[in-house]
């Protein structure tokens, strides 16, 4: 069965791939740790809940929970980064804690804290490789995530929003005077960056198909340590560390218990940054500032 | 008093011990997102040590503090050589992997939480948070408490000054830790039941995020800052429902108007008259 966990390590992976690319882009590009990438998440997963419960076609609620968490995701950019940029960082740090707070219990407001089940657009369709039995909407997350990080990629080295977004990450101030407008280019970061943790939290509830206000906490953290654990400077880092905690992860549980899986994973995230205080393939120069 | 504020004031000086445990690394610039976890380590131990041992109520507080204290210690000597962000995931980690431990260890009751059987009622515990809050304002005050600043405006010149940063660093951590440990013990003798599932990351990152807000630049702003997570949230208690809401709106709001953390040391001095250096 090592095959099987291995797979579903994987696909639980790409979960936390994307949520750590979306870290990567807040902290690379910005320094700005945001925390609210969690509730972006849970928007993303919890509105394509309740948009189909309100009768919608699930492709129109994924598109509706998406377009949803991209405003919040805007609506952040403007009350934290925009106005606080230039100061102490951990200024916009508190700012967005603020915001994982409003988002999660405007949504306990409406719907209430119990966790809810989402029914899959693909009932369980599988297909099997052997002894290996895949999920049809794992395989497309699994598939969709690293084809979005590629896209990423691509579109960071070679687009002109990706030579602003870059030149931004260098100096706020040097791109303003050189001409990149950055009050353009940082609003279309949040968004990139916000449609990848919803989309993550789209793909999170269709596969495990239960959606709850703090859906997003324990998933972004794990995110985070992926992001760290990588090490940060590029997008591969995010991509290698979230596909390794994600079969950590699944290896924990099944060889020891589910309870087991925070200690395990942690203490891996803790080891290598004691061996290694870049994380495995960071850039030694990134993300050593103080926060 | 009537027992909703004294369970008020409780959770308050609890805080308050918290946010300066937090203070301490955070002064030095270092991120540390593992107080939950040592506040639990302070918990377990001096409700084991009152509870199973029979230790005398401010002997078992002392050793939770004593405990996470050195655990401060070690992993700090272990952890500090990252930076920055790795730091903070760092420290988050420990945090996660205390809280995991506790989680699966039978003989603190695992999952099922701890009993504690010893009780605190207010007066010893504000009488606590009374002598953190002197603590921390003389040792602000001491020579260590302008290395402290100096390392957090320049590491690099301190350290050219003849500072040994990662010394003073690993002391400013281990205080934290000690004096988050001495908020867990409390916390444990007063709420009598203690369980690892509260000493979340969460947890971790509100507390110190409480002291940005209050501000960093003073010995004030941890009092603020705990003061005003705490106070906030009871304030709104009206609203049922939505007071997380109007409480997250209101944080939001002041981070927008004071950037800088409600206390600075500009404000302090337009306040007690001075000129601001």
């Amino acid at each position: 069965m090592i095959a099987q966990q291995l797979v579903n390590g994987l696909m639980l992976g790409a979960i936390y791939v994307m949520v750590a690319v979306s870290f990567t882009l807040f902290f690379g590009c910005l320094n700005f740790l945001n925390f609210s990438v969690p509730a972006l998440f849970m928007l993303g997963g919890f509105l394509t809940w309740a948009l189909v419960q309100m009768g919608l076609p699930w492709v129109l609620a994924v598109v509706g929970a998406l377009a949803a968490a991209a405003l919040a995701s805007l609506v952040v950019e403007r009350l934290t980064w925009r106005i606080q940029r230039g100061g102490p960082p951990l200024i916009p740090l508190v700012s967005s804690l603020g915001f994982l707070i409003l988002f999660e219990n405007l949504v306990l407001v409406r719907w209430g804290s119990d966790a809810r089940s989402i029914p899959s657009p693909f009932g369980d369709a599988n297909i099997r490789i052997g002894e290996v039995v895949v999920g049809i909407p794992q395989l497309a997350c699994l598939v969709v995530a690293i084809g979005l990080v590629f896209g990423l990629q691509f579109l960071l080295a070679r687009s002109k929003l990706g030579r602003g977004i870059r030149s931004v990450a260098e100096s706020p101030e040097t791109a303003a005077i050189l001409g990149v407008e950055v009050n353009k280019v940082v609003p279309r970061l949040f968004l990139l960056a916000g449609l990848f943790c919803a989309l993550a939290g789209v793909m999170f509830s269709l596969s495990y198909q239960l959606v709850s206000p703090f859906m997003g906490d324990q998933v972004a953290l794990k995110g985070l340590a992926a992001m760290v654990l990588g090490g940060m400077g590029n997008v591969w880092g995010a991509v290698i560390g979230g596909l390794i905690i994600g079969v950590v992860e699944v290896f924990a549980i099944s060889g020891l218990s589910a309870d087991h899986v925070n200690v395990v994973v942690y203490g891996l995230l803790l080891a290598v940054l004691i061996i290694r205080p870049t994380g495995l393939f960071g850039d030694a120069a990134l993300g050593q500032q103080k926060l | 008093m009537s027992g909703y504020w004294a369970g008020i004031l409780v959770i308050l000086a609890i805080n308050v011990i918290a946010a300066y445990s937090a203070w301490l690394p955070l002064a030095a610039g270092q991120v540390n997102l593992g107080t939950a976890g040592f506040m639990a380590v302070g918990a377990y131990a001096g409700a084991v040590l009152s509870g199973d041992y029979a230790w005398p109520l401010p002997y078992a507080i002392a050793a939770g503090a004593a405990a996470s204290g050195a655990l401060a210690l070690l992993v700090g000597s272990a952890v500090l050589r990252a930076r920055g962000l790795y730091l903070a995931l760092a420290t988050l980690a420990v945090n996660e992997v205390v809280r995991g431990i506790l989680l699966n260890w039978d003989a603190v009751g695992g999952a099922s939480g701890y009993p504690v059987i010893a009780h605190l009622e207010l007066p010893p515990i504000a009488l606590a948070a009374l002598g953190v809050f002197l603590l921390a304002a003389w040792l602000g005050a001491s020579r260590f408490g302008m290395t402290l600043h100096a390392i957090e405006q320049d590491e690099t010149m301190t350290g050219l000054f003849g500072v040994h940063v990662p010394r003073t660093q690993l002391a400013a951590f281990a205080i934290g830790g000690a004096l988050a440990g001495l908020a867990g013990a409390l916390y444990a003798h007063h709420f009598s039941y203690i369980e690892a599932q509260y000493f979340t990351v969460l947890l971790s990152v509100t507390i110190v995020l409480s002291v940005v807000l209050g501000g960093v630049q003073t010995v004030w702003g941890p009092l603020v800052g705990a003061a005003f997570f705490t106070l906030l949230p009871e304030l709104f208690r009206g609203a049922s429902n939505w007071r997380y809401v109007l409480f997250a709106a209101a944080v939001i709001g002041i981070m927008a108007l004071r950037p800088q953390g409600i206390v600075t040391r500009a404000a302090l001095m337009r306040l007690t008259g001075r000129k601001p250096a």
